[in-house]
């Protein structure tokens, strides 16, 4: 398809439907619908849990975690000591590493990559909340690269800060990033001084964490640096991993603003608390303009609904989303309880054309799929095999943590492709082979096999025994887009009852092997059905939620 | 129809599975193979192509071939759904045996010396389930063994070692296998849990052709949808070859219409005249499970004569397709079925699952005419009653791997598993010189009498038999295909030999033996009595 074709069919791809509550039916379908687009996968125990509540009642539950904060990350590495000297003898393994101070850069490396398996973890074990994949927002959001930050302990510490705010207020998450240890490192704040200002972070503060590029973003040249003149003297203290104002290296100048900014000037301040004082005052000019509102209610709705941005989702979506956001001071969940509830989250024209994430695809199939992982005390075994997953995510194009730059992940900035960035001629084929050989063999670690149990999985659908009903359960279930009735049939026919034409085949099959679990009975049903889900894992409809 | 309502509906195929051919779910496999492996050992340089015809459901082998010479055992047994004996089609150069007259096609066949019939073809201890038969024949395994691989699928994975490393290469540029049809066959999956992990395509042949993609809803999620088809589409390293190769091929013989194994077949052979080197393509044609009404009252038409009927023209157009496209002395066929049907019919008007059952091989390089004799039919057949096997599948697979692919035997038997591989029978199935010049022995005088007495017998009897030399193997069967005992499975002295077989503890009924030495065999049915 060449770019006129792609513009001239575009027009039918638009909606008018805005943010007024949407009053249609809540069935399962837009029940799943919300959920996948707010947690990784659905399990089909998070479907029957949330089945005939409300949108209201279901929407306050996903805005409102309560599960515990996962436990901190585990030394779950082991490190090669050389005689008299053991550069990580303070932590044992199966212990958390948070706490310990220690500059080697080995030892920081193994706890980065300790941390991402951690990560992995907590996506799989998420709760029935939107959590998981707030705290994968604002992580891109503000872009941060753990290998550049060097310090495994310092990344877990940011973490821990968007864990925190993820669904709480966006200044504050802003106001503190702006002084969070990785944050100073990665973006050179720690080496912001009044006698060489570094522009680097109040650059990305306006690009990226706050104002945007959109075009009435007018911010100047002059305000960046005046804006970094505010935010010098910070260092970190490498002995306590905090960070640290250093009034001396502070610009106690006034700074002034464009008009852009009202031609606000921040008072120059000297002593202690001069650096908290005026990063407060900058944090109130920036949030005092529509801008930033709008902004981040771009970047939610590409996060949750769709990339596509045209003059009507601008006006009727996008705009009053940010009012909301805005009016809230900033908090994060009124605007997201308004635009879930909307009739544009519902719109039909936005459903079932969401490009699954990596991990969406990853994370989301083993919860699909009921995987089950060794006990939470065998923590060996687990991160072994959330690290298996974590290289999966991260060879389709999703690094977490480590996204290709501070823009984040090119399928949420960048234009006009923005979520087809994630399907390549590279990626795809991954995909594939991921499904492949989660229905295969899966992967072993410790003698714990993690695997698309397929047998497993039909059992607990409605009426296995009965191919049609067999397949449009695991279709209604995997797929938002349904699939014909012909489609359905040739499934059927190809491939669970391979090539036979009465349905009973496969009915006594499955009664067989239900009845008397033989091996020969078992090969039977799964090697039938892991035809069945290979088949409809590869379809082009499965990448799409 | 319109085409794009027919694609609407239409399944859009992924990776190892099918993509639409005209309807048809088309499979590109390809086997493995490194690019170094290859230059290293190179594999067998051959031009033939074999074409598997799956007919699914268990096609009933007596009413397809039927017993002219024991018509009177034959219509006893299944008088509601007997093909009277004057409808019968003779097959030339075979006498006491003909075809089901819907199969003129096929008899055609005959008469040009281009088809072959092997009598009661099968495996001891055969499998009445659909799934669990299917699955022996395909993997070309044990009765009572999981294989999990295919029997074509190890043939490639022995020619082309390492795939999908490399693949697809200068000396193999095309599709090692393409299935039409089914699209979990069995037959066709390598021994390497990695096979065909790398192959994706969603797009049907006509998108293929084209260059469009499958139907999608005018939407976002429609826009999407149509986007990851098209990169599928690209990723598939074998759509640019295929595609060549189909918009080669512009005329083609006529192929009879409303006949979807003819349509398969003629895609078949418009790939292989455009120049694939495929070496192994497979169609499948289903609805021969004929429990109930499989013939009108007139016993000549009726479900089961639709399907031959269907079958026989298939083969026949494509047969004369493949001389009109020139490339017929390149290509073979064969049909098989994943058992025979009862010999007694049901009161149904039908037939119950079965065992051994005959197959069909058809191509200008064949050895034509009948292989085996008709099958032994009992005098008052019950219910329970199965043919017992004169040939086993393997050994058909095991020839055409031998004879067609010209592989060296002992390559052959490496294909299949330990226990059977040492009884592995190279049959008269190819005209001698298909494999450049490599002859098959010459057939040795079909002679060997093998005889019992006492006949009837009570409780032991002996059998007498005389053995070319070499390999002999000498089987008891029961009537339900069972295997009873092996008696012999060793190296024999040429000349008469006498073993004694011990029925006790079995009950009273008829026993067949089973003689193999080199490529013949013989039954002969035995009697206990109280």
């Amino acid at each position: 398809m060449n770019a006129a074709e792609t513009s001239s069919i575009a027009a039918p791809f638009r909606t008018q439907s805005g943010l007024t509550p949407y009053s249609g039916p809540f069935t399962e379908a837009e029940l799943v619908h919300l959920l996948r687009r707010t947690m990784f996968g659905v399990k089909r125990s998070d479907l029957s849990y949330f089945k005939g509540r409300s949108m209201n009642q279901v929407i306050g539950e996903l805005l409102s975690p309560t599960a515990p904060s996962p436990a901190p990350p585990l030394k779950e590495y082991t490190i090669a000591t050389t005689p008299g000297v053991n550069p990580d003898t303070a932590v044992a393994r199966g212990t958390t590493w948070v706490n310990d101070i220690n500059n080697d850069g080995t030892v920081q490396s193994l706890r980065r990559s300790s941390l991402k398996k951690w990560l992995t973890g907590n996506m799989i074990n998420q709760d029935r909340s939107i959590l998981e994949k707030m705290i994968m927002l604002w992580t891109d959001h503000f872009g941060n690269e753990a290998t550049d930050i060097g310090y495994g302990n310092w990344v877990y510490t940011q973490h821990q800060l968007i864990r925190r705010f993820a669904l709480g207020n966006f200044r504050t998450l802003v106001t503190n990033i702006t002084t969070d240890v990785a944050m100073l490192r990665y973006l050179n704040g720690y080496l912001n001084n009044a006698t060489a200002p570094d522009e680097n972070y109040a650059r990305e503060l306006f690009e990226l964490f706050t104002l945007g590029k959109g075009p009435d973003s007018r911010y100047t040249e002059a305000d960046v640096k005046e804006a970094a003149k505010v935010l010098t003297g910070w260092t970190i203290n490498f002995a306590t991993y905090q960070p640290v104002f250093n009034s001396a290296r502070h610009s106690s100048v006034n700074k002034t603003f464009s008009p852009f900014f009202n031609n606000t000037v921040i008072t120059g301040r000297t002593g202690a608390t001069a650096g908290t004082l005026e990063i407060n005052d900058l944090m109130a000019m920036l949030f005092a303009q529509r801008e930033v509102a709008k902004f981040i209610a771009r970047k939610v709705y590409r996060w949750f609904v769709y990339y596509t941005i045209d003059a009507a989702t601008e006006q009727n979506v996008i705009t009053p989303l940010a009012d909301i956001f805005r009016d809230s001071g900033y908090e994060i969940k009124p605007m997201l309880d308004a635009l879930l509830k909307s009739e544009h989250f519902y719109d039909q024209m936005n459903r079932g054309c969401y490009i699954k994430t990596p991990a969406d695809l990853v994370v989301g199939s083993i919860r699909e799929m009921d995987v089950n992982f060794a006990p939470a005390t065998d923590w060996d075994t687990n991160y072994g095999l959330w690290n298996t997953f974590f290289s999966w995510m991260s060879n389709m194009g999703q690094n977490l943590y480590d996204p290709p730059n501070v823009s984040g992940l090119p399928a949420y900035y960048q234009e006009p492709s923005f979520h087809e960035l994630w399907i390549t001629s590279d990626s795809l084929p991954k995909r594939n082979q991921y499904t492949d050989i989660m229905i295969s063999t899966g992967y072993v670690r410790n003698n714990v096999r993690v695997q698309f149990n397929c047998v497993e999985w039909a059992r607990s659908l409605y009426n296995p025994g009965n191919p049609n009903d067999l397949i449009n359960g695991a279709i209604s279930y995997l797929f938002q887009n349904t699939l014909s009735d012909v489609a359905k049939m040739q499934i059927k026919t190809q491939l669970l009852l391979t090539g036979q034409q009465w349905d009973y085949y496969w009915t006594n099959a499955w009664m067989a092997y239900e009845s008397n679990p033989t091996t020969a009975n078992f090969n039977i049903v799964n090697s039938r059905l892991r035809s069945l889900f290979q088949y409809l894992f590869k379809l082009s409809e499965y990448q799409l939620i | 129809m319109k085409r794009r309502d027919f694609l609407s509906g239409a399944v859009p195929m992924a990776a190892l599975l099918p993509e639409l051919i005209n309807g048809y779910s088309v499979n590109a496999f390809t086997m493995q193979n490194s690019l170094v492996q290859a230059l290293m050992r190179g594999e067998t340089l051959t031009d033939h192509v074999l074409v598997i015809i799956q007919l699914s459901g268990g096609n009933d082998g007596l009413n397809t071939v039927i017993p002219v010479a024991d018509y009177s055992k034959y219509f006893n047994a299944r008088s509601n759904v007997a093909i009277p004996e004057a409808a019968v089609l003779p097959i030339t150069g075979v006498t006491g045996t003909g075809l089901h007259p819907a199969m003129t096609g096929l008899q055609s066949l005959f008469a040009e010396g281009k088809a072959k019939v092997v009598q009661s073809v099968g495996y001891p201890q055969p499998n009445f389930s659909h799934f669990r038969a299917t699955d022996i024949w395909m993997s070309g395994s044990n009765s009572n063994q999981d294989v999990y691989s295919g029997w074509a699928g190890r043939y490639l994975d022995y020619e082309y070692p390492g795939y999908p490393d490399g693949y697809p290469n200068a000396s193999m540029p095309d599709p090692l296998a393409i299935q039409i049809g089914s699209s979990t066959s069995l037959t066709l999956q390598g021994p390497t849990r990695n096979m065909g992990l790398s192959i994706t395509n969603p797009s049907s042949f006509y998108n293929l052709l084209s260059g469009a993609t499958d139907y999608a809803p005018n939407t976002r999620a429609g826009k999407e949808l149509t986007y990851i088809r098209q990169i599928n589409q690209q990723t598939q390293g074998y759509a640019s070859v295929i595609r060549t190769a189909a918009n080669a091929v512009t005329v083609q013989a006529p192929y009879p219409t409303g006949n979807s194994l003819a349509d398969q077949l003629k895609i078949v052979a418009r790939l292989i005249k455009g120049g694939l080197k495929t070496r192994v393509y497979m169609v499948s044609f289903g609805g021969f499970d004929t429990h109930s009404v499989q013939v009108n009252t007139d016993k000549v038409t009726g479900t089961h004569a639709t399907l031959l009927g269907r079958v026989s023209a298939a083969i026949k157009a494509f047969q004369d397709d493949l001389k009109f496209l020139s490339i017929e002395d390149r290509v073979m066929g064969m049909t098989f079925s994943e058992f025979g049907r009862r010999v007694r019919s049901n009161s149904s008007v039908g037939t119950d699952h079965g065992a051994a059952a005959p197959l069909f091989l058809f191509g200008s390089q064949v050895d034509p005419g009948m292989l085996g004799v008709n099958p032994t039919l009992p005098a008052s057949a019950t219910v329970n009653d199965n043919l017992p096997m004169q040939y086993d599948f393997r050994s058909v697979y095991g020839t055409i791997l031998e004879k067609w692919f010209c592989l060296d035997k002992s390559v052959v038997q490496s294909l299949f598993p330990p226990n059977i591989n040492s009884q592995l029978q190279t049959l008269p199935l190819v005209k001698q010189g298909a494999c450049s010049g490599v002859t098959p022995p010459p057939l040795p005088p079909l002679q060997m009498a093998i005889t019992n007495f006492p006949n009837p017998f009570t409780s032991r009897t002996t059998i007498q038999f005389t053995t070319e030399g070499g390999h002999t193997l000498l089987q008891v069967f029961d009537t339900l295909g069972r295997l009873i005992t092996i008696l012999a499975n060793k190296e024999f002295v040429a000349g008469t030999h006498r073993i004694d077989f011990d029925s006790e503890g079995l009950p009273p009924g008829i026993y067949y033996a089973r003689l193999q030495n080199g490529i013949a065999q013989e039954v002969r049915a035995m009697m206990k009595v109280r």
